[in-house]
């Protein structure tokens, strides 16, 4: 069937997609945007988190053609240009990056997060983070990049 | 495989009547996982995101009626304090990202005993609004609704549009264990629903028998024999979360053994019954 939708502020359309698809693999494999990773494929672990409509969302769990028509924004779409959106550069800063393979997801979640709370607390942020697992950081230097991001997002404000 | 899109409920009834074996596909949190994994291979989706009647809720005489579209974050924002057990164990559900998208009626659908809706809805005494295309509208109490492992009440050409359920009138609880606060399918679960008015309390239990169920037994004997002026009498509460695990019939599995199943539905019914005690106490002294 044919999907057609608008990514990162640009419409787009795909062909032959199979019914059961899941819209992470139509950005992926079929729009070129590796961005999302591909990781449990059960929403488990929101390495393939992108706004759908403004809400964030694990893309492995909506059917491509549930996005038929909307609105997504993925990590690719969060930089202006070549400046990187606030949260992607205190990842950068604070070490919150090693592997790297959950980063998307977790820009992508602590940006909504920043979004919709001024100044989160560290429980606020433990439990907006609570669905991207990471195996490599113990988490203490992606608590620290959000707080950093959501700080220099209220001086901003 | 079809991919159905129905945009109103008629629609969508015409669609579930013409092709019964269609599977319905609501915020996907269930069903995609199924379809990524290959487990389930349905010959049809039949997409509910656009069905807007499936998205609001309303108050129907006092009742709310909300549709089966309603994803958790909205139950939890929109419902928490008409109805707090539900809304509480809304919060237990996966992530932020699953509760964007996941519904109750999706929960309904799937009728996974360890589904964190039931017990809730169990304890509050739900109906569940179904309907089809050529018999109309069915109204199936929750505790007929779940009939088997993953098996519920509804017929092949119906679809679930709401369900229905009244403002907590006394203070609810619900109450799960697992191996962490996030990501979690219950162990087991528990829900309690004072009805101060009614001099009664409803229970649910989860993940703890082959469908979500009441505690019967464990409701009548408080109706019998709480005393609703007076603090908990200790051996009330033993004898209570003695029959609530009585009303389980768990098995072993890799999430736990029958025997903790037990033994934590009776710690949990112990533990809800008396925070719902004190704030209906407190609420009362106030």
């Amino acid at each position: 069937m044919r999907v057609s939708f608008t990514v990162n502020g640009r419409r787009e359309t795909v062909d032959d997609v199979w019914e059961g698809e899941s819209l992470l693999y139509v950005l992926r494999e079929r729009m070129g945007l590796p961005g999302s990773k591909n990781a449990c494929e059960q929403g488990e672990c929101g390495s393939c988190t992108v706004y759908l409509d403004g809400t964030p969302v694990c893309a492995c769990l909506v059917a491509a053609g549930q996005a038929e028509g909307r609105e997504v924004r993925t990590v690719e779409g969060l930089a202006d240009g070549d400046r990187l959106d606030p949260v992607q550069e205190a990842f950068v800063e604070c070490g919150a990056v090693q592997c790297g393979f959950c980063t998307p997801g977790l820009v992508v979640q602590a940006h909504d997060l920043i979004e919709r709370v001024e100044q989160p607390s560290d429980a606020e942020i433990r439990e907006a983070l609570a669905g991207n697992l990471c195996r490599c950081t113990g988490y203490e230097k992606i608590l620290d990049a959000v707080r950093l991001a959501a700080a220099r997002k209220a001086a901003d404000r | 495989m079809d991919f159905l899109r129905p945009t109103t409920w008629e629609e969508a009834l015409a669609a579930k009547a013409d092709q019964p074996e269609a599977m319905p596909i609501q915020g996907g949190t269930d069903v995609m996982v199924e379809i990524n994994f290959d487990v389930h291979r349905p010959p049809a989706l039949l997409d509910l995101g656009r069905v807007p009647e499936l998205f609001t809720w309303e108050q129907v005489d006092g009742v709310y009626r909300v549709g089966a579209g309603v994803p958790y974050v909205r139950i939890i924002e929109e419902l928490g304090e008409a109805l707090p057990g539900l809304a509480q164990a809304a919060r237990t559900v996966g992530s932020p990202q699953i509760r964007n998208r996941g519904t109750v009626g999706g929960n309904l659908g799937a009728a996974s005993p360890a589904g964190d809706s039931h017990p809730p809805l169990l304890a509050a005494g739900a109906m569940i609004e179904v309907e089809s295309r050529d018999r109309g509208v069915r109204m199936i109490p929750a505790h007929e609704f779940y009939v088997g492992v993953k098996k519920s009440a509804l017929e092949p050409d119906e679809l679930i549009r709401a369900f229905w359920t009244k403002p907590a009138s006394g203070p609810q609880y619900f109450s799960k264990v697992g191996t962490r606060n996030a990501m979690v399918i219950a162990v087991c679960s528990f829900a309690i629903a004072l009805h101060p008015e009614e001099r009664r309390v409803g229970t649910g239990i989860g993940s703890a028998a082959p469908t979500p169920r009441r505690a019967p037994a464990a409701e009548e004997f408080l109706a019998a024999e709480l005393d609703w002026d007076a603090p908990l009498d200790p051996a009330v509460v033993r004898r209570f979360e003695e029959l609530a695990a009585q009303a389980a019939s768990p098995i072993d599995d890799v999430r736990g053994t029958a025997d903790y199943r037990r033994h934590a539905i009776s710690v949990m019914a112990r533990r809800t019954l008396t925070w719902a005690w004190n704030d209906y106490l407190r609420r009362r002294a106030a």
